[in-house]
């Protein structure tokens, strides 16, 4: 392996580690404030790259009629607990808000030409389709058992992953896509050609984690999710609604898994199921951070991006056997750093 | 024996055995085939209900288990070039299944091992990058076939007998499958079997009575691995082919489904999970084409859209909507006492009058707070010490050092001469330390029998073969036995049967004393046992406390209700900020200025 060799598999490496460690943060994050182990994470990266996909070609977005539905189904439900907590309706405006928004969202898509738009605009569509859908699967799949067992929640967790695997099938087809790059060109840096996409990736993620930085240290929204974070409970009793917690975080998952999803495309071919394998990349840095450290989680997700690019190149049909089985030496280290009876909640 | 004197477990494995029998008898060709299929999914679920729904843990990797099986059983079975060390066992379907079975312990015992012992996200994702990785690498592995697998196995012989016919496998599959019911029902219903089920009343309880939580997780998880194992082993003879995709990722999820959707606390939701879950997806497959236009794995939205609503609304999955309608299932189904005149024996019991408990200079500081300050106390056998003192006096920092929860930061605590410091609660409970729990933490849906069987544990000595076998019911009979007769001392004799969880509060925390007493201590620990108990019921306990102090039993308990501790301890031990203020008889106590002070505020 020559140094050019390794610039280039290192270059891989840092790109595909980047959009790791933001999934692991995203799954950290509403992990320490749900306690849910968000599986469907993949779904977001997944749909957000097909969207751009579809835009690009010019073919109609079902994913409209997907955020249709659940927020219809999301205001069926909230009409119902209102009913029978307070025995009559009390609807405000708010609550017809996602409703609005999806009926707007799906007559304008069919209007607008969006294969003739440009990148960033498109981008700027996707993430308006894909992000609240991460409020609405919180409303719609997790509300009602948000209280429950964390077995229970493990297992809608990955219901909803099933469903929505199916669903994507059925919104994108079986075949894959990969989007053209948002930029042509390289520039050089220490002898070695860095590639335009991973400046893009690297510098998004960068932003991302800066901007969620200051999003949980200065501003109340962040300081009300990580009070949520330590302890539920009291988050609640000081009036920071578990609701609004989850309905946050689902949405800041989706948000996060929609940019990965936009910058991953066109890097890779993303198929209709090819978002949980990446997000379960996301799993296994969390993993090494111990389900409850950021930075190590997202070290560790880029350790795991170069693992799998230096893999690619000595192994490569290997590549993901190397990669989950990374796992073994860390959950050795945590079985041995953990001492006495832990009481599970 | 007419039908009234059969328990309904054998009831239950006789209609099955019999409805089992005349299956192929009834059945055209095409369903025994899909009998047999269900037969090995049944099997494989019966291990996720072990797992899931009685131990608690949650793993999504047991089809990587059936394919690491199934793979061995093709891959001896089709090799005809084994090296020189493994020629032995080519062809034989012995060593395919012996191997096969010690290959997939041997992962199971890896991944349980390393995630065992962290909390219960661990196990779940650890099994779901395993079963992706095993997916990958049967797909990878040359000699395994890459993505086309390994056909041709040879039908299956036993015994100079070949079968190859639907029917005669399923003979073989469904009567393995009725033996890994049986071995799972006599498990549930031994002490080995409590000590799994008691993980889901909170892991420091289980601790607390003496059971190796860690032990009785990897034994569910082992055992669920056998059940899989050998379902790879009748797979492959069965399809007579293996590739990789039944054992990928997505079928260990629909295992799972299985297990939900048949209702995973009962080991008969097995084969009803089973069972629907391959109809439901026969007839969806058929179904979904027609409705969407097009073809593809669109059963899947269905089945994950249904287990999301069945979690939200019948948790407990079709068994559980059945049952209701079997009278007093669950409870004929419990364990009985079967009278025996042999004892359990008793450990060498202290003198009255011996110092038991020492606690010497014991300094507890979490961070720069400091719960205990070089507190000092001793309770002799035959004696009750109360520890009293208001809100946040760090009695119950004391209570958890004391049983071994927590450690001091300096200062040591000698029970029975020995110091315990340091040693784990499992520990100290088989040295004669018992206690309860200032909430109360019992299994609500287990009878008050087998509840208060848990605390004999370390009193019983078989094991797992033993109680899967049958073998162990003369220990089964003397550990229920003793459950019963402390039952009975403390006053609950006429509730053996019933649902703990139906007992009023009061009585839980009775139920938690003699739980505490079947473990045969020579000192109880009580947290606050007459909190939430009614005056008559008070009555009863210190009646109860005093019986036992008489008898030589040494009794610390940490209690707010001044009433019920000054008419019965023998010593009061007065905290305030983490310091000793007092200590002396209840009625020095009660003159006490410091005492006063500290409970009513200080006389300006």
């Amino acid at each position: 392996m020559n140094y050019q060799i390794m610039m280039l598999l290192g270059q891989d490496g840092v790109t595909n580690g980047a959009i790791y460690a933001l999934l692991a943060l995203s799954i950290l994050l509403v992990f320490t404030v749900t306690r849910i182990l968000l599986i469907p994470q993949g779904e977001f990266v997944s749909f957000a790259a097909l969207c751009m996909a579809a835009m690009e070609a010019g073919k109609p977005l079902h994913i409209t009629w997907l955020l249709l539905a659940l927020s219809l189904i999301a205001l069926v439900m909230e009409i119902k607990d209102r009913y029978q907590t307070g025995g009559k309706l009390q609807l405000k405006a708010g609550d017809f808000a996602f409703t609005i928004y999806s009926i707007a969202a799906c007559v304008l898509l069919t209007i607008i030409p969006v294969s003739a738009i440009g990148k960033p605009i498109q981008a700027v569509l996707t993430l308006a389709l894909i992000v609240p859908l991460g409020p609405l699967m919180y409303r719609v799949f997790f509300q009602a058992i948000a209280a429950g067992h964390s077995l229970v929640l493990l297992i809608v967790s990955i219901a909803v992953h099933v469903a929505l695997v199916g669903i994507g099938l059925l919104m994108f087809g079986a075949e894959g896509a990969r989007i053209q790059p948002f930029s042509e060109g390289s520039i050089q840096l220490g002898g070695a050609n860095i590639n335009s996409q991973t400046i893009w990736v690297i510098a998004v993620s960068l932003i991302l984690i800066v901007a969620l930085y200051f999003f949980f240290e200065k501003t109340l929204y962040g300081k009300a999710l990580r009070a949520t974070a330590v302890n539920r409970l009291g988050a609640e009793l000081v009036g920071i609604s578990p609701e609004l917690a989850g309905k946050a975080s689902f949405s800041l998952a989706a948000l996060i898994g929609a940019l990965s999803g936009i910058l991953i495309a066109p890097i890779t071919t993303i198929y209709f199921d090819s978002g949980f394998v990446i997000s379960l990349k996301g799993f296994v840095g969390s993993i090494i951070g111990g389900l409850a450290s950021y930075p190590v989680a997202a070290i560790g997700a880029l350790g795991i991006g170069l693992a799998e690019a230096f893999s690619t190149f000595w192994a490569s049909s290997y590549k993901e056997v190397i990669v989950f089985t990374l796992i073994l030496p860390f959950l050795l280290w945590r079985s041995l750093a953990h001492g006495g009876v832990e009481e599970e909640e | 024996m007419k039908p009234a004197n059969l328990s309904p477990k054998l009831l239950s494995i006789l209609c099955v055995g019999i409805a089992i029998a005349l299956g192929p008898i009834v059945l055209p060709e095409y369903q025994v085939s899909l009998a047999n299929n269900i037969g090995i999914f049944a099997l494989v679920t019966l291990g996720l209900i072990l797992l899931t729904g009685v131990a608690g843990m949650t793993s999504f990797g047991q089809a990587a288990f059936v394919g690491i099986s199934a793979y061995t059983t093709a891959y001896l079975a089709t090799c005809d070039q084994l090296p020189d060390w493994l020629g032995w066992a080519a062809g034989s379907p012995w060593a395919a299944l012996a191997i096969g079975l010690l290959l997939t312990l041997a992962v199971a015992t890896l991944l349980g091992g390393l995630t065992l012992k962290l909390s219960g996200h661990y196990l779940p994702l650890g099994t779901i990058a395993w079963g992706l990785s095993l997916y990958y690498l049967f797909g990878t592995l040359e000699f395994l076939g890459g993505h086309t697998g390994i056909s041709g196995i040879p039908p299956l012989q036993l015994f100079g007998q070949i079968l190859d016919q639907g029917y005669e496998l399923y003979y073989l599959i469904w009567v393995l499958v009725l033996v890994a019911v049986v071995v799972t029902l006599n498990l549930l219903d031994s002490r080995e079997g409590r000590a799994i089920r008691a993980l889901r009343g909170g892991q420091l309880m289980a601790e607390s009575m003496g059971v190796n939580t860690y032990r009785s997780k990897l034994l569910a998880f082992l055992v669920a691995a056998t059940f899989a194992g050998i379902a790879g082993w009748l797979y492959a003879y069965t399809q007579r082919f293996v590739a990789p995709a039944p054992f990928s990722l997505q079928s260990g999820i629909d295992y799972m489904f299985m297990a939900l959707i048949g209702g995973v606390g009962q080991v008969w939701g097995a084969l009803l999970g089973a069972a629907s879950v391959t109809f439901l997806k026969q007839w969806l497959q058929d179904l979904l084409p027609h409705i969407l236009g097009k073809n593809g794995n669109y059963e899947s939205i269905v089945f994950g859209l249904l287990i999301v609503w069945l979690m939200q609304k019948v948790p407990g999955g079709i068994w559980s909507w059945l049952s209701p309608k079997l009278p007093d299932w669950k409870l004929k189904q419990a364990a009985r006492v079967v009278e025996t005149d042999e004892r359990l024996n008793r450990r060498s019991q202290p003198l009255a009058g011996d110092i038991i408990l020492d606690v010497k200079k014991v300094t507890r500081r979490f961070g720069g707070l400091v719960a205990n300050n070089d507190l000092s106390l001793s309770v002799k056998a035959g004696e009750i010490l109360a520890v009293i003192g208001p809100n946040g006096a760090g009695k119950s920092t004391l209570f958890n050092q004391l049983s071994c929860v927590d450690t001091p930061t300096s200062g040591e605590i000698h029970f029975r001469g020995v110091q315990v410091n340091g040693q784990t609660a499992r520990q100290i409970a088989g040295q004669g330390l018992s206690r309860t729990f200032q909430h109360v933490k019992l299994l609500p849906t287990m009878s008050v029998l087998e509840n208060v069987a848990i605390g004999a544990h370390l009193r019983g000595e078989c094991g797992f073969l033993s109680s899967a076998l049958r073998l162990d019911r003369k220990d089964e009979a003397k550990l229920l036995q003793e459950a019963r007769y402390q039952l009975e001392r403390v006053g609950l004799g006429s509730y053996l049967h019933v649902e703990a969880g139906s007992l009023a509060l009061g009585q839980q925390r009775i139920l938690e004393i003699a739980r505490a007493l079947c473990a045969d201590p020579c000192l109880l620990l009580l947290d606050e046992p007459a909190a939430g108990l009614r005056h008559m019921e008070k009555q009863a306990l210190a009646d109860l406390l005093r019986k036992l102090r008489a008898e030589g039993m040494a009794v610390l308990l940490v209690e707010h209700d001044m009433d019920f501790v000054m008419g019965l301890v023998d010593r009061v031990f007065v905290m305030e900020f983490g310091q000793r203020i007092a200590e002396g008889l209840p009625e020095e106590i009660q003159k006490n200025p410091a005492v006063l002070e500290a409970y009513l505020g200080g006389a300006e």
